[in-house]
C-alpha cells in the first residue's frame, strides 16, 4: 500500500531518463523511438500504481490500451525510417533537418 | 443675333476654321489648297474686321458686350466665353488680321518647298485666332485663353523647324518665360475673382474703389493694398508676354522660327498683348501708382538697355528683335505714364514698321539663300530695289523721322513721360531720349551694312524676292508712311478720341493727355513742333554716327569697340541675363530636382521608409528563424522547458 | 421596379469576364476582342444612360438599389450614385473602352486572360463608385488590388513582380486600417451604411484615429506625399492599359474615397489637419513636380507628373477648411472643391492619355529612357500631333481638360491665402517645364541614329483611340459645364456636411 510513492518516483526517473534520451540523443533514430516506448512504460507504471494504489481496474486496462497504441506506433515509426534509410541511406539525426528556418 | 455679333464671330472664328482644315486635312487639300483656305479665311476675318471698324468709328455703334456660352458656372461664380466689342478691340483686330493676312501671303513665297508647308499655315491661322480671341474677350478667363494660346503657337511656330536643335530648345526657353509671365497672370486673376467676385471685364471695373479701399496681407506684418497686389501681378503676365526685363530673354530666341512668323509675333500679335492687357486695365492701373511706376522704370529701363544690345548685334533678324524690345519698352513706358492711348497708338504704328522690317529682312534672307549674318551682306540695294526703299521707309519711321508714322507716336511718348510726375519719370526720360539715338544708330547701322557699300555676298546671285513678297512690304511701307498721321489728331482728342470711351484716366492723367493733345487741336504745327523737341536732334546724331563709322570710316566701330572694352563685352553678353539664367534656373533647377529626387524620393522614402521597413521585418525574421533549428530534440526540450515553466507558475504563482 | 442599371453596370463585366475565359486560346484571340468591344460599348452605353437619366437637381443618391446581404450584421447589398459618383462612373466606362481597343494590337499573348483581367477591374471600380454600404464598398476597394496586382504581375515589364508586390502591399496597408475604422464606426452606428456614418457623433479623438485609417488607405491610393513611391513602380512596370486604369481610375478611387468618407464623416480631425495635408497636396505640386523633372525614364515622369497634378485634387478638398475659416461663406469653397472633382476626372485624360499614347511607342521602340529617343517627329509625324495635344492638356493650356480643374483650384485657393494660391500656380512653370522639355528631347531635335530604322506611325485603330482622347480632352476643356452642372446638388451637400463640425452637437 505505502509503495506508492516509490512506484511513482520510479515512473518520474523512466520518464526522465528517456526525456534526457530523447533530448541528448543525437545520432540513431532507433533509440529515439526506444525512449519514447520507455517514456510510456514510465506513463504505464503510473498507472499501475495508481490502480493498485485505488483498487480500481480501470487504470490496468488503460495499460494495455497504451502498451497497444505504442506497439503500433513502434511499427509504424520503423516503417517510417526504413523508407528513410532507403531514400537517404542515413537514420542519423542530424541529417534530417529540413524544418530548419 | 444682332448682325455685330455675327461679324465678331466671323472674325474670331474664321481664322481658326482656316487652321483646323489645313491642319487636318494637310495631305488632301495640299500646299496650295492649305494657302488659298487659310488665306481666304483670314480675308473673311480682316473683311470683318474692316466692317466693324466701319461700324464703330464711322458709324459711331456703342460698344457691345455678349456672351457666346456659358463656360462653367459654380457656386456664385459664372465663367463665360464672349466677346466685348469696343474701339479698343476693334483697334486690335484690324491690325491682327491686316498684318496676319500680309504674313499669310509673303509666307507662299517664304516658305515654298518647306516640308511643312501646311502646318506652317496652319498654325499661323491658329496663332491669329488665339490673338483674336484674346483681343475680342470680355473676360479675363477668355484673356487667359488667349494668353496662353499665342504662348503655345508660338511655341509651335518657334520650333517649326524642330529638326534644328536651337529651334527646339528656342521655342521651350520662350515658352517658360512666357509662362513665368502667365505664374503671374494668373495669380492677378485669382486676385480679382476673389475680390469682386466676376472675371468680367465690366463687373471687375465695378469694384475698383474695393480693391483700392482693401489691403492685403502678403506677409505677417506687411500688408499692401489688393490694387498695388492684382496690378503687380497682372504686370508680371505683361512683362512675359511683352517681353520686359527681366522676361525679354525669350524674344531673341524666337528669331529661329521662320521670319513671317517673327512678323507676326513682334509687330502685331504675341508682344502686343502686354500692353492690350494694361490698357485694357487701366481702371485699375490707374488707382496703382506705385505699379505704374514700376511700369515706367521696367519699360524705360527695357526701352534703352535692350536697344543698345541691339547695336552689337550682326544678324539682321535679332538687331530687329533688340528693336522690337526697346520699342516695346516705349509702349510700356506710355503705359507706365498713364498715356494709354499713346501707348496704343505706337503699338499700331510699331506694327506697321516693324513688320515691314521683319519681312524685308526675310526678303533679303529669302534672296541670300538663308544667310542671315549683315557682315555678309552689303550693296544689296541695286539688286533689290522693292526691299530696299521699303526697308529704308521701315527705317525711317522706326527712327521717328517727321512725318512718317513712329515719329507721331514716339515722339508723344517721350512728350507723355516728360509731364509724369512718377518718381521714375526722371531716370525714364532720360532713357527714353537716350533711346532715341541707339534706335537711330542700330537702324541705321542695319541698314547700311545691308544695302549700302560693297556687295559681300558670294553665295550665288541675288534676285528681287517675288510678287507675294514685295506685296506686303508695299502694304506696310503705306501704312508707315501714313498711319501716324491719319490716326494721330483722333488719337490725341482729349474728349472725344478714338479711345477716350475705352480708357480711364484719372484727372491728373487726363491733364497730360490734354496737354499732349495741343499741337493737333491748334492746327498743323505738328511737323515743325519736332525740330523744337531733343529727339529729333538726337536721332539725326543716331544717323550721322551710323553713316560715319559705317559708311566713311569703317575701323570706327572696331576703335570705339576696343577702347571700351568693358562695356562692349557687356553687351555682347547681352548683360548677363543668359548667362545668370542659365547658370540659376537651369542649372540650380536641374540640380535641385536631382536631388530631390535621388535624396528625398530615392533615399528618404524610398530607401528608409519603404525598403526600410521591409528590411526590418526581414532582420526580425532572420533572428527568430535561429529558433526553428529543425531538430526534434530542439522542439522536445523547448516542449519540455515550456511545460516545466508552465507548471512551476501555476503551483506557485 | 425598373432596371437596376448599377448593378447591370458591375455584374455585367464580371459575367464578361468569365465568358471572355471560357472563350479559349490565343488562337482565338479575335473572338474575344470583338466580344469585348461589344460588351464595353455596352458598359458606356449604360453608363451614359445614367448620365441622361441623372437628376441634377437632387443631391440624394440614385438609381438606389437595396437588398439584405449579410442579415445579422445589417449589412446590405445597396447601390446608388450622386452627382459625386455619377461622373466618375461615366468616365470609368469610357476608359475602359478605350483600354479595349488600346490593346487589340499591343496584346498578343494571353489574350483571353488580359481582357478578363480588365473586366474584372471594371466590376470592382463600378462597385466601388457605386456602393452606398460601407462592407460593400470596402468588398469592392479590395477585390481592385487582385486583377490589378495579376495585370502588373503578368503582362508587365522587366521588374514586374517587385512593381506587383510593392503595388500590392501598400495599397493593403492602407486597407486594413479602413477596414478597421469601417467596422468600428458600423459598430457605433449599428448600421453600415454610408449615409450613416455621416450622422456619427464622434469626440476629437476618434475622428483624428479615424480620419489617420482613410489619410493612409485613401492617401496611398491619390497617392499623396509622401506614400506615392509605390506608383512610379507600378507605372513603370505595368502595360499600357494598366498604366491608363491606373492613372485613370485607381487614383480617383482614392479620392473619391476622400470625398464620400473623409470629409463627411471626421469634419473636425479635417479642420484640424487641413494646414498639414494642404501642406502635403503643396509638396506634391511643387516637389513632385521637380522630381519629374528629375527623371530619365519616360513612364517615370509621367508618372510623377500625374502624381503633381493629384496634388490639385487633395489640395482643392482640404482648403475648403481653411477657405471657410476665412470667410464663414458656405458658397466660397464650392469653386476649389468644384475644381477638385473636374481635375480628377481631367487628370484622366491628360495622364492617362499621356500613358496610353506612350504604350504605342514602347510597343515599337521597346525603351522607356528618355535619352533613346530623340527627333522621332520625323518618323511619327501624326504621333507626335496628338502627344502633343496630351503634353499640352498635362501643362493644363486654356481650352484643355488639363486647364479647368487647375484654374478653378487656383482660382478657389485664392481665398485662402495668397501664398497657397502662388505655390499651386508656380505647377504652370514646373509642369511645363517637365513636360515639353521631355517632348523636346523625345520628338524634336535631330533624329537619333539609333531610330534610324523603319517605324510605323500610328495605325488606324490607334488613331481611333487617340482621337476619342483628344475629343474628350476638348470636350472638357471648352465646355466643362456639362461635366459640373450636375455636380452642384451634391457639391453642396457635400460641403454642408463637411463643414458642420460634429463637436458642438
Amino acid at each position: 500500500m505505502s509503495l506508492l510513492i516509490e512506484y511513482l518516483v520510479l515512473g518520474a526517473v523512466l520518464f526522465v531518463i528517456s526525456l534526457f534520451g530523447l533530448i541528448i540523443n543525437r545520432k540513431n533514430v532507433i533509440a529515439l523511438l526506444m525512449c519514447i516506448e520507455l517514456m510510456l512504460l514510465a506513463v504505464n507504471t503510473n498507472f499501475v500504481a495508481f490502480s493498485n494504489y485505488y483498487h480500481d481496474l480501470s487504470g490496468q486496462i488503460f495499460v494495455f490500451f497504451v502498451l497497444a497504441v505504442a506497439a503500433a506506433e513502434s511499427a509504424i515509426g520503423l516503417a517510417i525510417f526504413v523508407l528513410m534509410y532507403r531514400s537517404r541511406a542515413t537514420v542519423d539525426l542530424d541529417a534530417m533537418a529540413e524544418l530548419k528556418g | 443675333m444682332k448682325p455685330i455679333h455675327i461679324i465678331t464671330e466671323v472674325l474670331v472664328f474664321s481664322p481658326l476654321v482656316g487652321a483646323i482644315i489645313s491642319g487636318l486635312f494637310a495631305k488632301k487639300i495640299g500646299p496650295r489648297g492649305a494657302h488659298y483656305i487659310t488665306i481666304s479665311y483670314v480675308f473673311c476675318a480682316f473683311i470683318a474686321a474692316c466692317a466693324l471698324v466701319n461700324l464703330s468709328y464711322f458709324g459711331n455703334v456703342p460698344s457691345v458686350n455678349f456672351t457666346l456660352y456659358n463656360w462653367l458656372s459654380t457656386g456664385s461664380t459664372n465663367f463665360q466665353v464672349g466677346f466685348l466689342v469696343d474701339r479698343l478691340s476693334i483697334m486690335m483686330a484690324f491690325i491682327v488680321t491686316f498684318i496676319s493676312l500680309l504674313v499669310h501671303i509673303y509666307s507662299i513665297g517664304y516658305m515654298k518647298g518647306d516640308k511643312g508647308y501646311q502646318r506652317f499655315f496652319s498654325y499661323v491661322s491658329l496663332f491669329t485666332f488665339a490673338m483674336l480671341a484674346l483681343v475680342m474677350a470680355n473676360n479675363c478667363m477668355q484673356l487667359f485663353f488667349g494668353w496662353e494660346g499665342v504662348g503655345v503657337v508660338s511655341y509651335l511656330l518657334i520650333g517649326f523647324w524642330f529638326h534644328r536643335d536651337s529651334a527646339a530648345s528656342g521655342s521651350l526657353k520662350a515658352f517658360l518665360v512666357n509662362r513665368v509671365g502667365d505664374f503671374g497672370f494668373i495669380l492677378g486673376i485669382a486676385a480679382l475673382l476673389a475680390s469682386t467676385g466676376s472675371l468680367d471685364y465690366n463687373k471687375i471695373f465695378l469694384h475698383t474703389q474695393s480693391l483700392v479701399s482693401h489691403s492685403v496681407n502678403i506677409l505677417p506684418h506687411v500688408s499692401i493694398p489688393l490694387i498695388d497686389l492684382v496690378c503687380f501681378c497682372l504686370f508680371i503676365g505683361a512683362m512675359g508676354k511683352s517681353a520686359q526685363i527681366p522676361l525679354h530673354i525669350w524674344l531673341p530666341e524666337s528669331m529661329e522660327g521662320p521670319t513671317p512668323i517673327s512678323a507676326l509675333i513682334h509687330a502685331a500679335t504675341m508682344v502686343t498683348a502686354g500692353i492690350y492687357m494694361i490698357t485694357r486695365m487701366s481702371p485699375l492701373f490707374e488707382y496703382a501708382p506705385d505699379v505704374l511706376n514700376i511700369i515706367l522704370f521696367i519699360g524705360s529701363s527695357g526701352a534703352l538697355l535692350l536697344g543698345l544690345v541691339g547695336l552689337v548685334q550682326n544678324d539682321i533678324k535679332k538687331v530687329v528683335a533688340y528693336s522690337t524690345l526697346s520699342q516695346l519698352g516705349y509702349m510700356i513706358a506710355a503705359t507706365g505714364a498713364s498715356a494709354y492711348a499713346v501707348g496704343m497708338f505706337h503699338l499700331v504704328t510699331h506694327a506697321f514698321f516693324k513688320a515691314l522690317l521683319f519681312l524685308g529682312a526675310g526678303s533679303v534672307i529669302v534672296a541670300l539663300h538663308h544667310e542671315q549674318d549683315m557682315r555678309r551682306m552689303g550693296g544689296l540695294r541695286h539688286y533689290m530695289p522693292v526691299t530696299f526703299w521699303t526697308f529704308l521707309i521701315g527705317t525711317l519711321a522706326l527712327t521717328a523721322v517727321p512725318p512718317f508714322a513712329g515719329f507721331f507716336s514716339k515722339d508723344a511718348i517721350i512728350e507723355a513721360v516728360s509731364l509724369s510726375e512718377l518718381p521714375c519719370a526722371t531716370w525714364a526720360i532720360f532713357c527714353l531720349n537716350i533711346g532715341a539715338f541707339v534706335t537711330s544708330l542700330y537702324s541705321f547701322r542695319a541698314l547700311f551694312m545691308t544695302f549700302f557699300g560693297e556687295t559681300r555676298y558670294t553665295g550665288g546671285k541675288i534676285t528681287e524676292s517675288t510678287w507675294t513678297i514685295c506685296l506686303p512690304l508695299f502694304l506696310l511701307a503705306i501704312g508707315s508712311i501714313c498711319s501716324g498721321y491719319i490716326l494721330a489728331p483722333s488719337i490725341f482728342m482729349p474728349l472725344d478720341g478714338l479711345l477716350s470711351s475705352v480708357i480711364y484716366l484719372s484727372p491728373d492723367a487726363a491733364n497730360v493727355a490734354n496737354d499732349l493733345a495741343i499741337p493737333y487741336t491748334v492746327g498743323d504745327g505738328v511737323f515743325f513742333e519736332a525740330f523744337e523737341h531733343l529727339p529729333f536732334w538726337l536721332t539725326l546724331l543716331g544717323f550721322i554716327t551710323a553713316y560715319y563709322s559705317y559708311i566713311v570710316n569703317k575701323d570706327f566701330p572696331n576703335i570705339i569697340a576696343a577702347k571700351f572694352s568693358l562695356f562692349y563685352r557687356v553687351l555682347i553678353a547681352k548683360f548677363g541675363f543668359d548667362t545668370f539664367n542659365e547658370w540659376f534656373f537651369v542649372k540650380g533647377l536641374k540640380r535641385i530636382s536631382t536631388s530631390c529626387y535621388k535624396v528625398g524620393d530615392m533615399l528618404l522614402i524610398d530607401k528608409i521608409l519603404v525598403h526600410g521597413s521591409a528590411n526590418e521585418v526581414l532582420s526580425a525574421s532572420g533572428f527568430l528563424r535561429k529558433f526553428q533549428t529543425g531538430y526534434l530534440y530542439h522542439y522536445t526540450f523547448g516542449m519540455v522547458l515550456g511545460l516545466a515553466i508552465f507548471i512551476l507558475v501555476v503551483l506557485y504563482i | 421596379m425598373t432596371f437596376p442599371l448599377l448593378s447591370f453596370l458591375i455584374w455585367l463585366p464580371v459575367f464578361a469576364a468569365a465568358a471572355v475565359l471560357l472563350c479559349g486560346s490565343d488562337a482565338r484571340a479575335n473572338l474575344v476582342r470583338w466580344f469585348s468591344l461589344s460588351i464595353s460599348i455596352l458598359l458606356l452605353a449604360a453608363s451614359v444612360c445614367v448620365y441622361a437619366r441623372f437628376d441634377p437637381s437632387l443631391a440624394t443618391m440614385q438609381f438606389s438599389e437595396s437588398f439584405n446581404w449579410i442579415d445579422i450584421l445589417k449589412v446590405r447589398y445597396s447601390l446608388g450614385v450622386d452627382g459625386i459618383s455619377m461622373p466618375l462612373v461615366v468616365l470609368a466606362s469610357y476608359t475602359h473602352l478605350l483600354v479595349v481597343l488600346a490593346a487589340w494590337q499591343l496584346i498578343k499573348n494571353k489574350v483571353k486572360q488580359y481582357y478578363a483581367v480588365f473586366f474584372l477591374i471594371q466590376a470592382a471600380i463600378n462597385g466601388v463608385f457605386c456602393a452606398t454600404d460601407a462592407v460593400l464598398y470596402f468588398v469592392f476597394w479590395e477585390a481592385m488590388l487582385i486583377p490589378m496586382y495579376l495585370c502588373i504581375g503578368i503582362w508587365g515589364s522587366e521588374n514586374r513582380s517587385y512593381a506587383a508586390i510593392k503595388f500590392f502591399l501598400y495599397t493593403f496597408l492602407g486597407s486594413t486600417l479602413l477596414l478597421i475604422s469601417i467596422l468600428y464606426m458600423g459598430s457605433l452606428a449599428n448600421d453600415f451604411s454610408i449615409a450613416s456614418f455621416y450622422s456619427l457623433n464622434l469626440s476629437l479623438t476618434e475622428q483624428l484615429f479615424i480620419f489617420f485609417a482613410f489619410f493612409l488607405s485613401f492617401g496611398v491610393k491619390v497617392p499623396m506625399w509622401p506614400v506615392h513611391t509605390w506608383l512610379p513602380d507600378a507605372h513603370t512596370q505595368a502595360p499600357a492599359g494598366g498604366s491608363v486604369i491606373l492613372a485613370a481610375l485607381m487614383l480617383k478611387v482614392g479620392a473619391y474615397g476622400f470625398f464620400r468618407f473623409c470629409l463627411p464623416i471626421v469634419p473636425d480631425a479635417n479642420m484640424y489637419m487641413a494646414p498639414y495635408m494642404i501642406a502635403l497636396s503643396l509638396l506634391a505640386i511643387v516637389y513632385i513636380g521637380a522630381v519629374a523633372l528629375a527623371q530619365t525614364d519616360m513612364k517615370r515622369l509621367i508618372a510623377y507628373s500625374s502624381v503633381a497634378h493629384m496634388g490639385f485634387v487633395t489640395l482643392g478638398l482640404f482648403v475648403i477648411y481653411k477657405i471657410f475659416a476665412v470667410t464663414h461663406n458656405y458658397q466660397d469653397p464650392i469653386l476649389a472643391l468644384e475644381g477638385a472633382m473636374v481635375q480628377m476626372i481631367a487628370h484622366a485624360f491628360g495622364s492617362g492619355a499621356m500613358f496610353l499614347a506612350f504604350g504605342i511607342v514602347y510597343d515599337k521602340l521597346h525603351t522607356r529612357t528618355i535619352s533613346d529617343f530623340g527627333g522621332l517627329a520625323h518618323k511619327m509625324p501624326y504621333f507626335a500631333a496628338f502627344f502633343l495635344v496630351f503634353a499640352l492638356a498635362n501643362i493644363g493650356l486654356p481650352g484643355t481638360s488639363g486647364f479647368v480643374g487647375e484654374f478653378m483650384v487656383i482660382l478657389g485657393v485664392y481665398k485662402a491665402s495668397f501664398w497657397i494660391s502662388f505655390a499651386a500656380a508656380l505647377t504652370l512653370i514646373v509642369a511645363a517645364s517637365y513636360t515639353l522639355w521631355m517632348y523636346k528631347r523625345v520628338f524634336y531635335g535631330p533624329l537619333n541614329p539609333s531610330l534610324d530604322m523603319p517605324i510605323e506611325d500610328v495605325s488606324c485603330l490607334e488613331k481611333i483611340v487617340l482621337w476619342m482622347l483628344v475629343f474628350a480632352i476638348f470636350a472638357i476643356g471648352l465646355y466643362p459645364d456639362f461635366l459640373v452642372e450636375p455636380m452642384h446638388a451634391s457639391i453642396n451637400n457635400l460641403l454642408m456636411l463637411s463643414l458642420k463640425s460634429k463637436l458642438l452637437v
